[in-house]
């Protein structure tokens, strides 16, 4: 399952390495003749998004000029400006912010200390417990909507943060992921924390945790990337722009301001952004991540 | 979970009690690690589970008195027609989205899969797109496809192409989001394509080319059948995400043009929380939860089938 997608020391393999398990290359080409199909696939894969910067720093009537402009001729930054002032789009990232943050941190907490309880300690119940988790992985949001809507209604939590946070505390699938990794773990490291006198609190928090990084860094992606993106949710839970989402606001604020591409824009990227700079940054953790995901059926 | 009665003061029975202590705080040490995410899981998705199947046999807006009607909520799906083209419209876009998205993903990971110059970058750019929210991504395609000044109806007239109207004409919006999807979301199949790619031992490929197998005879022979476990999931996977566009929909075209995009999770939410039909929504809900079970236990049972077929 190990996947290097770390961008491989260019120049190095080119000149001499053939395609992975293919027979030796036949050189007609001067490069790779994959460059002709992958090169233009990149650039259309990752247009969109350059574009999307692009026109942040345009005006709204430069963005509406045809043939339109590739690179802004007078850059500007109103689009921003006009961002900041109409809309509460830093309140909003503040909410997602904290709506991933709390997220993250419980789901590593509470998935790692159910994993390992469902992999290593043995008591009553921790069979069946364990198939009625999993088995609620099957269940799909939209069934859950409208009965989680009439009780967060009874419990008084619509329309405030924490009815978004709620739902994100833990999860089935992450329970899933770190008991599955605990399982992979030798047992012996464990029994010598035992024998040193630690509490099973004690070699959880001080043995097992830290040999389990890969595995709560892939947990912590994979409740990012739900919990900051999420939409469906957040537009059913939250009434009150002063709790939106920063998805749910731009969502929202495109309803409102249809023809303002410049700020639409501008707070795509502030949206986007944040996400994509991190990919760039841990790009082998996300890949794990989504690798992980595609291999739990 | 309780200590059993105190056992008679027998040495057996002092063992038998030693034991039972043992096991009871075994089970509080248990539950102290697994208690917190059961609760919450089985509070937040098992018991509103259950709660849905009772509120799919009322009528109730939620402020009036509730009242029971049985399974004429799931009668009345029979025979209702904006239901029906909700299902049409969701049904074109799997169709759409599904077969092409798992294709183009077996297509690029093999184009992917080896060590050229740039290879990283141009890994970096296909994955990028997958953090992508759905809110960026509907605003990024009502940006490239406006009828007017879209870079895509712009390079149309560049190579003298008629434009189009794409998210404003009901004949297309459907084909725009399902290429806006594949943007955002083929670098997921992309990826789990890699790795199963990455995962076929060397040996295999290196015996058929001793053997004298082509490139297209090893594909076909050896790496295709290696990839059927993934390729079965990953229709699965997109299948199921397709069976419950919502996003996207809500982020572009909210349903229009002439409700040409209406899904049927976008309907499910309309009755639920617009028209506040909670118990019609419900039991809308429990009839895609059957269909998706349905067809993914389908595909599951199919494609062993399958193999068996192949062997």
């Amino acid at each position: 399952m190990a996947l290097s997608t770390a961008p491989t020391p260019t120049g190095e393999c080119a000149a001499q390495d053939p395609a992975d398990g293919g027979p030796p290359p036949r050189r007609r080409w001067p490069f790779s003749p994959y460059h002709l199909l992958l090169a233009p696939l990149a650039v259309l894969f990752a247009m969109p998004l350059v574009q999307m910067v692009l026109a942040s720093f345009k005006t709204d009537a430069e963005i509406r000029q045809v043939p339109p402009t590739f690179v802004p001729a007078h850059p500007t930054l109103s689009g921003y400006v006009r961002l900041f002032q109409d809309s509460d789009v830093l309140r909003w990232l503040l909410n997602s912010v904290i709506v991933s943050g709390s997220a993250i941190i419980a789901h590593l907490v509470l998935c790692s200390m159910a994993g390992y309880g469902f992999s290593r300690l043995r008591f009553a119940g921790r069979g069946a417990s364990f198939v009625l988790l999993v088995g609620t992985i099957m269940i799909p949001t939209q069934l859950l909507m409208i009965p989680t809507y009439i009780m967060f209604t009874k419990l008084g939590v619509v329309n405030t943060l924490p009815a978004v946070i709620l739902p994100w505390l833990t999860s089935a699938f992450g329970v899933f992921l770190m008991r599955q990794f605990f399982l992979s773990l030798p047992r012996e490291l464990e029994e010598a924390g035992r024998l040193d006198g630690c509490s099973a609190f004690g070699v959880f928090w001080r043995v097992v945790l830290p040999l389990a990084r890969p595995a709560l860094a892939t947990l912590a992606i994979f409740t990012l990337l739900g919990s900051w993106n999420d939409l469906i949710w957040p537009l059913i839970a939250i009434n009150d722009d002063r709790w939106y989402t920063i998805q749910l606001g731009l969502a929202n604020f495109q309803g409102q301001r249809r023809t303002e591409w410049s700020l639409l824009m501008a707070g795509n990227v502030v949206a986007t952004m944040p996400m994509v700079l991190f990919f760039m940054l841990a790009q082998r953790q996300f890949v794990a991540t989504m690798t992980f995901s595609g291999m739990k059926g | 979970m309780t200590t059993s009665a105190p056992a008679p003061t027998r040495p057996l029975g002092a063992r038998v009690r030693r034991r039972a202590v043992g096991a009871s705080r075994r089970a509080a040490t248990g539950w102290l690690f697994v208690g917190p995410s059961t609760l919450v899981i089985l509070g937040l998705s098992l018991f509103p589970a259950g709660w849905a199947f009772y509120l799919a046999q009322l009528k109730w807006n939620g402020f009036s008195p509730a009242r029971g009607v049985g399974f004429r909520n799931y009668e009345r799906m029979v025979d209702d027609p904006d239901l029906a083209s909700a299902a049409l419209h969701t049904l074109f876009f799997t169709l759409l989205y599904v077969p092409t998205s798992v294709f183009l993903g077996l297509g690029i990971a093999l184009a992917l899969n080896r060590r050229i110059r740039f290879i990283g970058l141009y890994r970096t750019a296909i994955f990028v797109p997958f953090v992508a929210s759905a809110a960026a991504t509907g605003i990024l395609a009502n940006y490239l496809f406006d009828p007017q000044f879209g870079f895509v109806n712009n390079a149309l007239r560049r190579v003298g192409l008629p434009a189009q109207r794409f998210l404003e004409d009901p004949n297309q919006a459907m084909t725009v989001i399902a290429l806006m999807s594949l943007w955002a979301s083929l670098g997921f199949t992309v990826v789990v394509y890699l790795a199963a790619l990455q995962d076929i031992p060397r040996d295999l490929v290196e015996a058929a080319v001793v053997d004298g197998a082509n490139r297209w005879q090893v594909f076909r022979h050896v790496v295709l059948p290696q990839l059927t476990p993934v390729t079965v999931f990953t229709t699965i996977w997109q299948l199921i995400g397709s069976l419950q566009l919502f996003d996207l929909v809500y982020t572009t075209t909210r349903g229009g043009p002439v409700e040409s995009t209406k899904t049927i999770v976008y309907y499910l939410w309309e009755q639920a929380f617009k028209q506040l039909n909670f118990g019609y929504g419900s039991a809308v809900a429990y009839v895609l939860f059957a269909a998706t079970m349905v067809i993914t236990l389908g595909m599951i049972v199919y494609s062993r089938f399958a193999k068996v077929q192949a062997f």
